[in-house]
């Protein structure tokens, strides 16, 4: 049986795909920053915090990073309401990417701390900067830009990985696509579409973060 | 009816598991099959191949691995093939894994030194005859690390297949949920076991890449 393509089947459905790229967005922006943020905390105290801190770090670091990123979200949505933690959908699923984002961006990011060299700690210190100063300006900014491009992958696995949200009913690409092909039939159309987006919003983030890059790191641009 | 304990909840996900580890098994054996051709074709001398295997690798790499399931659950089935669910789900996982592999042994192809390959060449061997006896069996060393610890992505990335309706973990985990409605036991206990398949997998990846590190400090 030939297969005819009628990509005009999904035109009514335009503004119920656009929500979805705007919902898919803001769960990539929010998630991303705010798991970066946390990807730090963890990094710094994996690292360079006190030592009882490590072995909860390291086990949440784990954890996250050993199991499947679905059920992670299930867990959040479905499981915590019965331990009295209920979220809505968009909550749920900005929780579960911070949290994802959070144990596999403290790995990249540790790394990147790790290989600052001890004299630069010593080099900081003898400038009279306190130790919070040391981390930001000495040690912090250049670990992100080691290893801002492993970061910038990662947070395009993340944002792929935001399709899956769309089983907790949150109203992303995935979820109008899978509305289109069960109103319409027009599987292959609604999610080779959804593909295309999802490739185009990923060449605009890596874009985007690329662009962020020499915005962080200004005056180590020669330097690279 | 008689009520689930802790104990059936548990043992009903391990024989879901099962499932897990087999379509993990089939979607990176087959996976490295194919990726061991995507290799070829992507560091082989023909232009042509070289310019599709990179689409295709970017194509994979580029997309969620959802929108691959869905196209190829709901697709196929267009085309008038009758496509169970196991089956979208071993094509693709095994396509996306062939991708992330044939990538990952790439990067160990080309950290093999120029020399190896212009002096098996002035050997007069065919390009399969240096990948076969000079450049794969040492970059084989450098690539048995990332590979494990790819494989943790397999297991993990067949949980999606739950959501076209493959019976696994994951998808028993919902199942069981309805029927006992514990999300929160269910959905935790379903977290442990994936952990115990993934961290064995996770720390001897770490393991061998710094025993292989340690060889290299000596040399």
């Amino acid at each position: 049986m030939a297969y005819v393509f009628d990509y005009g089947a999904i035109v009514p459905y335009a503004p119920l795909i656009a929500k979805g790229v705007g919902i898919t967005v803001e769960l990539t922006v929010i998630g991303g920053a705010l798991g970066v943020g946390l990807g730090i905390v963890c990094a710094w105290a994996r690292s360079l915090g006190p030592r009882w801190l490590r072995p909860p770090v390291t086990l949440y670091v784990e954890l996250i990073r050993n199991t499947p990123f679905l059920i992670q979200l299930f867990f959040i949505f479905f499981g915590l309401p019965s331990i009295g933690v209920s979220l809505g959908e968009m909550q749920a699923a900005i929780l579960a990417m911070v949290i994802n984002l959070g144990a596999y961006g403290c790995e990249i990011i540790r790394a990147g701390i790790e290989a600052t060299p001890r004299g630069q700690f010593e080099a900081g210190a003898s400038l009279a900067m306190t130790r919070i100063q040391t981390f930001r300006h000495v040690v912090l900014m250049p670990a992100l830009q080691r290893i801002w491009p492993a970061l910038t992958s990662q947070i395009v696995i993340v944002m792929f990985g935001s399709a899956v949200c769309s089983q907790i009913a949150v109203e992303d690409i995935t979820f109008a696509a899978n509305f289109i092909q069960s109103r319409t039939f027009r599987a292959f159309e609604a999610y080779i579409i959804a593909t295309v987006l999802y490739l185009v919003l990923a060449l605009i983030l890596r874009q985007v973060m690329r662009s962020l890059g020499t915005l962080l790191f200004p005056r180590r641009r020669a330097a690279r | 009816m008689s009520p689930f304990t802790t104990w059936d909840i548990l043992r009903n996900l391990l024989f879901a598991a099962e499932w897990t580890i087999l379509l993990s098994l089939v979607a990176f054996i087959g996976g490295g099959i194919v990726g061991l051709a995507v290799l070829f074709a992507r560091t082989g001398r023909n232009a042509a191949l070289r310019r599709v295997s990179m689409v295709y690798i970017e194509l994979i790499q580029g997309t969620p691995l959802l929108m691959q399931l869905f196209l190829s659950f709901f697709g196929l089935s267009l085309l008038g093939f009758d496509v169970p669910p196991w089956f979208a789900a071993g094509l693709s996982l095994t396509l996306w894994t062939s991708a992330f592999l044939a990538e990952i042994w790439r990067g160990c192809v080309e950290a093999i030194p120029r020399g190896q390959w212009e002096a098996s060449s002035s050997l007069a061997m065919t390009y399969f005859e240096q990948m076969r006896h000079v450049v794969l069996p040492q970059a084989l060393r450098i690539a048995v690390p990332p590979t494990v610890g790819f494989s943790v992505q397999v297991v993990k990335g067949t949980a999606l297949t739950s959501i076209i309706g493959f019976v696994e973990l994951s998808k028993a985990s919902t199942m069981i949920t309805n029927a006992t409605f514990q999300p929160f036991v269910v959905y935790g206990l379903a977290a442990l076991v994936y952990f115990a398949l993934c961290w064995p997998l996770s720390k001897s990846s770490q393991i061998l890449e710094r025993k292989l590190n340690v060889a290299h400090r000596n040399h």
